[in-house]
Order: C-alpha cells, then structure tokens, then sequence
C-alpha cells in the first residue's frame, strides 16, 4: 500500500465536540490543520451519548479548569451556535431540593457558581417552582434557578464545526486511528495513521477516552483514563412537554446525578447513572442501570411514563486520573504536544472555550497565529422540511421533487435532506450519520420504516453495495448478503458435502439425508 | 408390517387437538385425541404423506421490484421442500409478469408448478398492479 | 410562492393496505362519488406486499393466499368500483373539518378536503427500545417485519445466524422465511408460557424446520460492538422476570423482534379523537366512526388483527358508514357502549347504535384475556345474557368475533335502567358487556367423534 505523506502544523487527535471545536478555530488562521479520528464519522464516540445539556457552572470547584471553562463557554454558546447554524435554548435549568436537607445545598451550589462568575442564580421556593414545573415531584422544597443554563444537540455541534473547519481548509481524515507517534529529539515529529504519515509542528491529543493510550505513544503517562459508563432514556415527543428545563438532583461527590431534560428536537431525555467499567468498549446498557435511571428520574418527575421511551442507550465519560480535572496544556516533556483530555461533564459546555484555550497555548508554545482575511465563520443551517411553513415546503418541492417525498415517517425527513446530507463537506456514509444530520430514524419507531429507505439512499447516491452499508462504520453491516446467495450456494456445496461440517451446512445436510442423498441442485 | 405410532399437533382448525395416531403400511389404523373427522384425515396425511405450500420469491429482470414472490401451485411433499427451494433460487424472470403465471413448470420433479403471487410491471411503466 | 392544490372529494381514506382498499372499494360501491385513496408506498397492497407467505382469505375467498395474492384481489376491486389512488403520497396532517395535508413529488402539497376521511394507516412494530433490552448497540437488530421487507422485496438477507424474539406470527413466519432462504435460526423465543402466534405456525414454521421454542423465555443481553455476535437469553418467572442463575448464551449474528404491533395513530391523536387506551386506537362506533365527527377508522389502526379476512370486514363497515354519511343517511338515536367484562381483554366497536342493533347485524370484535377452552362468549346488558355463542378454544392471539344477530338488542331493552349493576364508568349511559365464561359441562351439545 502506498503511504501518503503529509504535512501539517497541527495534527488534532480525535473528532468529537472537543477536537472539532479546536480544529474551527484554528481553522481562523493561516495553518495546516489535519484533524483525524479513527471512526467512520465525526461524533461518534463520547459526543454522540450524553445529556445535551449547557451547564450554568455552580458545579466545579472555583479556579479549575471545569468552573473557568463551563462559564466561559456556556457564555459563547449562543454566538457559536448562531454562526453554525446549531440548535440551543437557553431554557434556565432547576436544581430540585426535595427536603430541607437538600434545600440547605442549594445555597452552597449557589455561592460557588457565583464565585465561578455564574450570573442570575436564585434560589426559588416551592409554588414558583410549581409554577414554571407543574410536572415536578411535588415534594420540592425549593430549587436553584439557573437562567444561563440551557441545551442544544451535541452531534450537531460537531459535525457543524467539523464542515466548517473543512470549509475553511482543514483537513479531516476519518477512519483513520492514530497507529504511532514518531518522535525527534523529545518532540513530537509525526502521527501515523494506516496509510498516511503526517509530518507535524504540533500535536493537540482531544482522543476522548483514547487520550491516555495517545499520550503513551509520545513516551508520557501523566494520566489515566478510566471510562465512567452512563446509562439513558429518551422518550417519544408525545411526553416532551412534561418538563421545559434541566432538572437536576441535588447533586452528589461524584456525579450531578440522574437529570430529566427535554432535547432540542422537543424529546425527553432521562440519565444518566455512574458506573466505573473497565472496558473502553462497554457501552452496554443494563438491566440494573436502566432501573436505576428509571429511579431516579421519577424521583423528579414522578408522572414519567416508561411506556413512552422509543431508545436507551450508554455512554462513556472520559474520567482523567489522578487529575480530577480537565486536562489541558502542554505535555510536561513533550513540548509541541497538547492534551485537551479527561474532558468528562461539563465538557460539552466547555468545548467552545476549550477550543480557545488550546489556541492560546499553542500560541505560547510558538505556533503563529496569523488570521486568515477570508475565514468565513458562519456554516448555514442544513434545511429541514419538519421546521419550514407550508409555502417554504412548496416552494423547495417546485425546485426539487425530492423534498417532496417523505423517507422518515415520524420525524418527516425527506428524500432531498437525506441526499444533501450525503453531499457535504464532511463526508457522510453511514445510517447513524443520516440519523445524525437529519434525523431519520431518530424518531418513534427507530428506522423500522425508514431503515430500508436510507439503505437504497446511500446506495444510490454514493454507490456503496448495500451490504457494505454499516450502522456506524468498521463492521457495523446491516445486511448479509443478498437474498438468493446462501441458498444457492448450499446448493452447490451440498453435493460435495462431507459429513460433520460446519454450522452452516447442517440445513442441507438434513436435507440430504431425506431425499435419500440424490443427486439435486444441478447447477 | 411397519407401525409406528406418533403424536402431532392437528393444524386444521384453531382448536389444535393433541393427536396420537398409529400408521401401519399407509393406513391409519388408530386415532385419538381428534374431536372431528379432519382431525383423523390430517393425521393421516400428515404421517404418510405430509405436504407443505412452498412460498418464495425470484428475482425479476426489469421489474418493478427487483423479486417476485412465487409459490407451489399446490401443496408439494415435504420431504421436496429443500430441492424445491434450491430450485427457485436459480430461476429469474423477465417483466412484466402476470399474477399465476408459471415460473417454474413441474418443480423438483413433483408435478406441481410454481407460480408468481402477484402480477409485476416492468420499471418506469406507468402503474404498478 | 407556490400554492397549495386544493382537491374535493366524498371520502378519502389514509392507507392502501387491506382495510383501506376495502374501505374505499365498499364506500364507492355504496354510492359515494368520488373516493381518493392515498399510500406512502410506490403501489397499493400496503403490509401485504411484503407477506409472501399463504394463509390468507380463507374465511372471506374460501382460498389460503398470499398477501399479495390477497391484495391484488382487492386492488383490482377499489379500480374496478372507481376508487382513485395517490401513491407515494405521505398524509402530513389531517383536521378536525376533515381537510388532508397530503405531500408527493409530482403534486408538492395539496389540500383534499373530504366529506368523511377514513383512517387506515395499520401499525407500526415496537422496536428494541419499546421493550428495553440492555446490551451493547450493533447492527443486526431488526423488527421482524423490517427484515421482511429487506428479503421479500428488497432482496437482502439480515444475517446468517438469527434469534427470534417473540412468537408471535410475524416471527414465527420469518423463521421459516430466513431458513428457506438459507440462514440458520437457532432459536425462537418467547416470553409467555404459551406461544403468541397460531399453532398452525409453530409446526409449519418451527417444528417443520427443527427450529427450537423456548417458552417462558427473554432476551436479557446483546453482544458485540459493531454487529451482533451473540445474545444472552433467561427464563423468566410468574411476573416475566428473569430468573438469575438461567442465564446461557447463543451465538448469532442477528436478533429478531417480533414482539408486538402498534397502532400509528399520530394522525388521530392531531385529531384530538378519543383513544381507546388498551387497543391503542380510537374509539368507534359501529360505523367505524371516531368520536370526531366524519372521521372513520378500521384496521390495525383501531385494534390489531390476527385475519385479514376481519380486517377486510371491518373495512366493509367503514366504508358504508362513510358512504352513509356522504348520503346524510347517519344513524343517530341513542348509542350503547360495549365494555370488556370477564375475561375479555378488550370489544370493538366501543359504541353501538341502538337503531342498527335493530336493523342489522352488529359485530363485535374481542380478544380473550387468557386461553381457555370450551366457553360461553356472551354480550350480556342490564344483567341478562341478551346473546351468547358456545366456542371450544379461545385464545388472546386469535381474535373471537361475536355477530350479534339484528333485532336480538331491542331498543326497549337498552333504556337507561340496563345500566349493568357493576357499571364501571359511573355515568347513566347504557351497557353491554362482553365476556367469556367456562361452560357448563353438556355432553349432549358436545358430539366429539372417534376416527
């Protein structure tokens, strides 16, 4: 195979909100960004499983880099979202105290965001808390209103800084792992990834839960990162109205607990537990821990109908020990490589301030920052049909037959959104990245109905065999085969079939044994 | 000379009599469990010469729809179903196609034809039947 | 600025699978003028196109068809009466004043405004996160009947090496489907004590091919990271709860769900229509009408079937009360609600009119709450069995269907005083119930014969 060489200032490791984010703003400027991930798309790991939540900030200690950056970033959230065209609201977010015990909390959650420069915190009482939350355990105390706080889609976020980073000339290679890192005299010479070999300036590590196992290629092991599992419910939009805001538990040592929040897309969503795993793959969701959500979330929403959840699903924090925080800044030793790592909560708030941040220190470590004259900020908002009036809709079909012809049934996805979605800057070629940018299959009842549509979509358009299709790329394949292939081929082998083969064979072996080993299946 | 004696589940009607009947060289000698008289003719073919409707698809050139589904024209012996299957996965259609028409005459040697369950337009025809 | 197409007509109905080209076939039959009928897919047939295998038509056709056989039948049927068809064509909204937002590609948006609008949208299927199995999240999950449209009319396998989830017919059927087509299905499992789909099923499908069911069983883990490499299966107790400790694994590369139909009732629900909440669907009467006026509905969209040939016959009634209305010829006059009693788990319609239980047949369509064998069915009003038929097996998974010969309810019979004594709503409307009891043991009625 031939190996492509490249050359880069910057390499960026890993391709979820944080590394996206660090690879747009950086984009600002007249670099060379090569941004690469080792899976099939853009968000595909920690970013693509969590609340969705825009923290206010009370909840990290003063002077870390968890309480800097939350405020810092919850703050930029409506410009950046505004610029990529990304959905946000800011809702205000509740901290629900259900005794006085709890209620006694809420003040102390209150000095510290207020030491972290959190604005409008307030402490409310029960009937106004009632007032704006008829859903709400009707126990509550009290509860800390946080007018900053808010959600927004995380995928989305990615993927938007993603096309415009690459709009504005960064690289992304996907599927694409980090295999080594070549070193010259303690620095950071190249990154290889199969096939390709990128000569670098600079590396910045965002690998997610991967970070610590890229930090030992330069030689480094200031970190471990151990996976803290979080398991999830999201619920049909026929129960979205039931909250308007975050609700969160009075949060405990480790984790803010289980919250119930409405989506962007007007869903609920319910979790997530904590569970320390040991496997970086274990993403599986349990029975206990699903109970444990379902526990939880009742505890704040009582009215919470578990016949109404349409998914659930797990994620991995990116827990960095013995740190505790975030870990950002240059490498102790390996002084052109940067970690922007252990970004567990409340990363995806962070991740616009932490894309500054590594700015800032790739500046002081001698990287030129000189601003690009025709940086285009603003990567507009993909069209969909669900959010346009009538006359929009008729307007797009007259110009398009395909927005004419509806794929996803319960999010009303057409075919035109599907196809455009195919054509971006960030190259889309599995059934989760349609889910992802258009909602197709997202909805009610999981791709059952549109599944088969995307299947023929993508074949269509980018000439993949639909049994290449994956659900996420690697192996992920929806399908076998086609239809015919493994009857006939026990009709050719069946004929010089010995006995005692494989699992395969055993259907015509049986079948052998009943028509009295004839001669059949002449091809 | 040969008896054997089984126990089936009678299919005919939803009441699934639990059947326990005794062959003996093609012939039903003993029947119970059944509460009718299907009953005890379900046994007996069934232990003799038990048939199954075979249904399928095959794939179809220029249709429509890139297969067609297909079945035995009748019940076919059980013991056949395999070859049969075998055999349909090697036949192709061209469009359009007529509902019942024979896409494969006399299957695995039964006597017995198997025919499209649906009729098929050809690709970009002006209607689908 | 493009403009809506605004399109009249006497009925439109919503959905071109079995009950809606009945419908639609019987409401122009009846004499309604012009009937539109619209389906997302690219031909009529809905659900049935995909349901290659035979069974079907044999109560109404006297043959066993396949779906598609059945379909054409009934295609043929709605073209012969007139009907008009829009395909490829996706209902976005309908109203209360019976206005359809409708959307396709040669047409855009269009209006088709309805003098009576007939819902037969069908079902959807529950998917794995309806029934919460924990696991891991690799490709290789399927409802059932998406991988049957993946075989029958796409021409794709799922996988090699399947398990079925739920006994249902859908997978009991793709069991047999995914091995004449070359998988191996390893196992079946269910998680009743008792099997969810027709005997006929089991051997045809299960014992014919060696295909083992475990009963009184779940899925309570899915392994592998990108595509399905094995589930862990349990028993499971009184209460359907895994029992620790029977935990075992079987390798496959695909899980099949069949475990449950839904009414897609997004449409009725924008209604505001009241909804029946054990079928899932609306309320009708026994027009087959809604409770919002000139809305009609039928199929699995008011409750699920197990025939076609039912469905066929409750699209009948829909389509003739839609043409009656078109006509101004809607019964009216005092209604009667039904009520499950007795180990009835739900009755359709749920409201009759006291002037068509004089003048015409009513059928009552029922699923039993568990199986039992030899049994009165009974439709009993103010205390008094007013009809009742002898059944020698009923069972939750075939629908029992009670014909309530005309005249049998009287009007005076229906007064107010029937309420029944243990009149659950509270309300003064009148009752009747239907339940299924055990029968007294008659060997005079019973004539079992010997071979």
């Amino acid at each position: 195979m031939q190996l492509k060489r490249l050359a880069a200032d910057v390499v960026i490791i890993g391709a979820g909100v944080v590394g996206t984010g660090i690879a747009r703003e950086l984009a600002r400027y007249d670099l060379r960004v090569v941004l690469v991930e080792k899976r099939a798309d853009v968000a595909f790991g920690t970013t693509k499983a969590n609340t969705a939540l825009v923290h206010a900030g009370y909840d990290a200690e003063p002077g870390t880099w968890k309480a800097r950056l939350n405020v810092r970033g919850n703050a930029l959230y409506p410009k950046v979202c505004g610029e990529l065209g990304v959905s946000h609201k800011n809702t205000g977010s509740l901290v629900v105290a259900l005794s006085e015990e709890q209620a006694a909390h809420l003040h102390e959650l209150k000095e510290r965001g207020e030491a972290n420069g959190v604005p409008g915190l307030e402490v409310i009482p029960r009937e106004r808390v009632l007032a704006i939350e008829p859903g709400v355990n009707a126990d509550v105390v009290a509860a800390l209103w946080a007018p900053t706080g808010g959600i927004t889609s995380p995928w989305e976020l990615a993927i938007a800084y993603a096309e415009n980073a690459v709009a504005n000339g960064v690289e992304l290679l996907l599927s694409s792992p980090v295999i080594g890192i070549d070193m010259s005299e303690g620095r950071v010479a190249s990154v290889r990834c199969p096939g390709v070999v990128i000569d670098t300036k600079f590396v910045v590590n965002a690998a997610g839960i991967w970070a610590d196992d890229i930090e030992r290629m330069v030689g480094r092991d200031d970190f471990e990162i151990t996976p803290r599992r979080g398991e999830y419910y999201l619920f049909d939009k026929r129960v979205g109205h039931l909250v308007s805001r975050p609700l969160f538990p009075v949060p405990s040592q480790s984790t803010k607990g289980i919250v119930v929040a409405p989506t962007v897309d007007g869903n609920l969503i319910a979790g997530p537990n904590a569970l320390l795993v040991g496997d970086k793959g274990d993403l599986a969701t349990t029975a206990a821990g699903l109970a444990e959500v379902i526990e939880g979330a009742r505890r704040l929403v009582p009215g919470l109908p578990v016949r109404e959840s349409i998914t659930n699903f797990a994620g991995l924090r990116a827990v960095a020990v013995p740190a505790g925080d975030f870990v950002i800044g240059l490498s102790p030793g390996v002084p052109n490589f940067v970690n922007a790592a252990g970004i567990q909560s409340p990363g995806l708030t962070a991740a616009p301030a932490i894309a500054e941040a590594v700015r800032d220190i790739l500046a002081d470590a001698g990287l030129e920052l000189v601003e690009k004259p025709d940086f285009n900020p603003v990567r507009e908002r993909p069209m969909r049909f669900s959010e346009l009036g009538r006359d929009e809709q008729s307007a797009l079909i007259e110009g398009n037959p395909l927005w004419g012809h509806i794929i996803c049934r319960c999010e009303t996805v057409t075919e035109a959104e599907i196809v455009e979605a195919l054509h971006r800057p960030v190259p889309c070629t599995t059934l989760d990245g349609v889910k992802f940018r258009t909602r197709a299959g997202a909805g009610r009842c999981q791709g059952g109905f549109c599944g088969p549509r995307v299947v023929d979509i993508i074949h269509r358009e980018l000439g993949i065999d639909p049994e290449q299709v994956t659900k996420k790329g690697g192996r992920s394949y929806i399908l076998s085969g086609p239809s015919k292939d493994p009857i006939q081929r026990q009709a050719t082998c069946c004929c010089s079939a010995e006995t005692g083969g494989a699992d395969e064979h055993k259907i015509e072996m049986r079948e052998c044994e009943e028509v009295g080993g004839h001669a059949h299946g002449r091809v | 000379m040969s008896r054997e004696t089984s126990e089936l589940t009678c299919i005919v009607c939803p009441v699934g009599c639990r059947l326990r009947a005794t062959v003996e060289d093609g012939q039903l000698v003993e029947v119970q469990g059944n509460s009718c008289k299907r009953g005890a003719t379900y046994a007996l073919d069934e232990l003799c010469a038990p048939k199954r409707t075979v249904t399928s698809t095959v794939r179809v050139e220029g249709g429509f729809l890139p297969l067609v589904p297909v079945r035995t024209r009748e019940p076919i012996p059980k013991d056949k179903i395999g070859q049969v299957l075998f055999d349909i996965a090697r036949v192709e259609v061209k469009a359009p196609v007529r509902i019942h028409q024979v896409v494969a005459a006399d299957v695995a040697g039964t006597g017995i034809d198997v025919i499209a369950s649906r009729s098929m337009s050809r690709v970009n025809a002006s209607h689908a039947e | 600025m493009a403009a809506m197409r605004t399109v009249e007509c006497d009925v439109a109905v919503v959905g071109a699978g079995p009950a809606g080209l009945a419908a639609a076939a019987r409401a122009k039959q009846c004499g309604a003028g012009r009937v539109i009928l619209m389906d997302r897919d690219r031909e009529l047939g809905g659900i049935l196109n995909q349901c290659i295998h035979n069974g079907f038509g044999l109560q109404l056709l006297s043959q066993e068809l396949t779906g598609p056989e059945y379909a054409e039948h009934f295609i043929n049927e709605a073209r012969d009466a007139g009907v008009e068809t829009l395909l490829d064509t996706m209902v976005l909204e309908v109203t209360q004043g019976r206005r359809i937002v409708a959307v396709n590609r040669t047409e855009g948006l269009m209006q088709i405004d309805a003098k009576a609008v007939i819902l037969a949208m069908g079902a959807r299927e529950r998917s794995r996160g309806g029934v919460i199995i924990p696991g891991m999240r690799p490709a290789g999950v399927f409802t059932a009947g998406a991988a049957q449209r993946f075989v029958n009319m796409e021409g794709y396998m799922p996988g090699k090496r399947v398990v079925v989830l739920g006994s249902g017919d859908i997978g009991l059927i793709m069991a047999r489907r995914l091995t004449w087509e070359g998988a191996k299905v390893e196992a079946v499992l269910e998680i009743l004590p008792f099997p969810s789909g027709l005997t006929r099923n089991i051997v045809q499908c299960l014992n014919d091919q060696g295909i083992p069911l475990y009963l009184s069983h779940t899925v309570v883990d899915i392994h592998g990271e990108e595509r399905v490499e094995g589930v862990t299966v349990a028993q499971v107790d009184a209460n359907l709860r895994p029992i620790p400790g029977t935990e075992w694994d079987i390798e496959c590369d695909t899980l099949l769900l069949s475990v449950g139909l839904i009414p897609e009732n997004e449409l009725t629900r924008d209604v505001g229509g009241e909804l029946d909440p054990v079928t899932g669907g609306p309320v009708v009467t026994d027009e087959m009408e809604t409770s919002t006026p000139g809305i009609f509905a039928c199929g699995n969209v008011v409750h699920i079937h197990d025939l076609v040939d039912n469905v066929t016959r409750e699209a009948w009634t829909a389509g003739e009360g839609a043409a009656r209305l078109v006509a101004g010829q809607q019964p009216g006059g005092r209604t009667v609600r039904t009520r499950a009693g007795e180990g009835v788990r739900y009755v359709a319609p749920q409201i009759l009119h006291v002037d068509n239980l004089a003048s015409r047949d009513v059928r009552l369509f029922m699923r039993a709450m568990r199986p039992a064998e030899r049994v009165q069915v009974e439709a009993v009003v103010g205390g008094e069995v007013v009809f009742s038929k002898f059944e020698r097996v009923v069972r939750p998974a075939e629908m029992v269907v009670l014909t309530i010969p005309r005249g049998k309810v009287s009007p005076g019979r229906v007064s107010l005083d029937s309420a029944s004594p243990d009149h659950a709503s509270g309300g003064a409307q009148p009752e009747l119930v239907v339940r299924i009891t055990p029968r007294d043991c008659d060997t005079a009625a019973e004539g079992g014969m010997k071979a």
